[in-house]
């Protein structure tokens, strides 16, 4: 029953998404022919509207996306004349979707091992190493840290290729670029949640069960520590598997970041849709995949339609 | 009986930003076998932090023992090994602790917690510690221990948890048992059970108790010894009926009158009597008697010299200078107002 509101919940959110981005795009001043219109005759211009709908009034086009939406159809691209929407996405995304899975996993077992090993030298030599690195992580934005290692990593020291895509070592700098930032979020995050824990009194009945420090640590620390990192790990997932434009920009990645950003500026209507509708997508999803393994790690969680 | 814990000098104190808190300063007692000694004292005299010293429990970065000596079975406790003392904690000695609503893991099983001890001090298979554990949790008295068993805390009362903490200490058969206020974060009609469960306990098992407390009620209750702790000393010990009956220091007789009494064929009301002031500041703690300031019968002497214990029978003494042979009209002050606790 729960699953199933979510799941209606979930496609409303999608429509209402939809239909925001649809308004907000068509308000944008300029449409997807204006460079051409000078170079063109009246005549062809109209046709080329009209192949793509945009002759109709705008609540017309609006209908006529939806239709298609709900056939999972997102509507050729106006700027490639061989792709379709759905096949930019399934082109792109799986690079992304690499590069998000990988930097996730940096992000995730680096962050949490960097936030326990600080919160148990609390005030320690390690604790300061593990915070001043957190710091530098999300202060340098990544693309400067981008072209830093490609510098070292690359070019001075040969170990990974430079740029583009295609074998496994082609991932490695570009996920540790996209991770950094995150990475020493999740550190801070799990820093504090575990400093909080470690001074609940289960902490010390465990203590006086005459458990060593790392069961302590592990059994009963670090799992109630999760929970208030999960909420952020949602969103961070999101963000980084529907990729970002800026290292796939870097690092010569055909993602699905640059037609997203390349379709604003041309006024790609189906390609700016199809693009925000799947990212907004693959958030929601993320989010819900959050909540349900909410359940899972504290048991004093009971998912229902309503609050209890 | 033979002795069990003697605790001798201990001396414990913690650095704070304000400066050196003397939590417990000169603390002695003892418990024999199957002995149940209560420390009664009022909030932050240096009770607890009495308990968890000797269970080392204390965190090291902020505490230090500064002297004293713990002997628990002819063993000294205090320079043990990190290794040693997680043989000894959890096995030798069960800790039931002050807040059953904090205390347990929230994401775990109780039964997994408390098959967690038993795991590591025994090497019993699995399904002898499964048995063991259930059998531990009818011990306690929580019905369907079978299924209880993978009740997560939320799912349980306070007095549940309570019992399964209670579970959870007994569960290596410890020599000896601590409770650090079992029962003060539970409502009235649980703390009788509980109470009931540990006496219950301890006489089915003859474990040793120290039972800590700020509730003389418990003390009558479940003791037979009791130290009355304040500002981080021990004012005056003896056996129950000793101090209920024949209390020489003036700071028992304020916590006497301080709770109603009940009494056969006594009709009139009485007022309660509150100890007037607060407890003395511990970072520079007073060099004579700590009570000296909030005590009717103070002397020039007190605020001078704290005297060390004077004993009035084998097992009962006081710190106290009224109680000095050479106190003058030490009869007198009792008939002013101690005898009348």
């Amino acid at each position: 029953m729960y699953i199933f509101k979510r799941v209606l919940t979930m496609i409303l959110t999608i429509w209402v998404i939809t239909t925001l981005t649809f308004i907000i795009m068509h308000s944008i001043p300029g449409d997807p022919f204006a460079s051409d219109a000078d170079v063109l005759p009246e005549e062809v211009l109209e046709n080329m509207r009209a192949k793509f709908n945009l002759d109709e009034p705008l609540p017309m086009q609006y209908i006529l996306y939806l239709k298609n939406l709900v056939q999972f159809d997102l509507g050729p691209s106006i700027q490639s004349e061989t792709r379709d929407v759905n096949t930019l996405i399934a082109d792109g995304f799986p690079a992304s979707a690499i590069l998000g899975l990988q930097s996730l996993v940096i992000a995730l077992v680096f962050g949490l091992l960097l936030g326990i090993i600080a919160a148990l030298n609390h005030n320690g030599i390690l604790d300061y190493a593990a915070m001043a690195f957190a710091i530098i992580g999300i202060s340098i934005p990544s693309f400067i840290l981008a072209p830093l290692l490609i510098n070292y990593f690359a070019v001075k020291w040969g170990m990974f290729p430079v740029a583009s895509w295609g074998t496994w070592q082609h991932t490695i700098l570009p996920s540790v670029a996209l991770a950094t930032a995150p990475l020493a979020i999740v550190a801070r995050f799990m820093r504090s949640s575990m400093l909080d824990v470690m001074n609940q009194n289960y902490i010390k009945t465990a203590d006086a069960k005459g458990l060593a420090i790392t069961g302590i640590v592990i059994k009963h620390g670090v799992r109630n520590a999760l929970i208030p990192v999960i909420s952020f790990i949602g969103p961070l997932a999101a963000f980084l598997l529907t990729g970002t434009f800026v290292i796939e920009k870097i690092f010569a990645i055909p993602g699905i970041g640059k037609y997203f950003v390349d379709s604003i500026f041309n006024r790609d209507f189906p390609v700016i849709l199809g693009t925000t509708i799947f990212f907004s997508t693959i958030l929601i999803v993320t989010l819900f995949l959050v909540d349900i393994s909410y359940r899972i790690v504290d048991p004093r969680i009971k998912l229902t339609s309503r609050g209890e | 009986m033979s002795r069990l814990l003697d605790v001798n000098d201990l001396k414990v104190s913690f650095k704070t930003y304000g400066g050196e808190v003397k939590a417990v300063r000169g603390v002695d007692f003892h418990i024999d076998e199957g002995e149940v000694l209560a420390i009664v004292g009022e909030s932050g005299c240096g009770k607890s932090v009495t308990a968890q010293s000797i269970m080392g429990l204390l965190p090291k970065k902020v505490s230090r023992i500064n002297s004293g000596r713990v002997t628990f079975n002819g063993k000294e406790l205090l320079g043990l090994s990190k290794k040693e003392m997680q043989k000894l904690k959890g096995s030798d000695i069960g800790l039931i602790s002050q807040d059953p609503m904090t205390s347990l893991n929230p994401t775990m099983r109780i039964g997994s917690q408390i098959a967690e001890t038993i795991k590591k001090h025994t090497d019993y298979s699995r399904s002898k510690i499964h048995d063991r554990t259930i059998e531990l949790l009818d011990l306690v008295g929580i019905p369907n221990p079978a299924e209880r068993y993978r009740s997560y805390p939320h799912e349980l009362s306070g007095g549940m948890r309570q019992r399964v903490l209670i579970a959870m200490a007994l569960s290596c058969e410890p020599k000896l048992l601590i409770a650090d206020e079992p029962t003060t974060a539970l409502d009235v009609t649980i703390q009788a059970q509980i109470l009931d469960l540990l006496k219950d306990i301890q006489k089915r098992l003859g474990t040793s108790v120290l039972i800590i407390t700020h509730d003389l009620g418990v003390v009558a209750e479940v003791a037979q010894r009791v130290a009355v702790m304040y500002a981080g000393v021990i004012v005056e010990s003896g056996e129950v009926e000793e101090i209920f009956e024949t209390p020489n220091h003036p700071y028992t007789w304020g916590l006497l009158k301080s709770v109603p009494r009940y009494e056969k064929g006594k009709h009139e009301k009485e007022r309660l009597v509150p100890i007037e002031g607060s407890p003395p500041d511990l970072f520079a703690p007073p060099a004579g008697c700590p009570f000296a300031a909030r005590c009717e019968y103070a002397m020039e002497i007190c605020l001078d010299q704290m005297p060390d214990p004077i004993k009035t029978s084998d097992t009962h003494q006081a710190r106290c200078w009224l109680n000095d042979t050479r106190a003058p009209n030490a009869k007198d002050f009792v008939a002013a107002g101690g005898s009348d606790v």
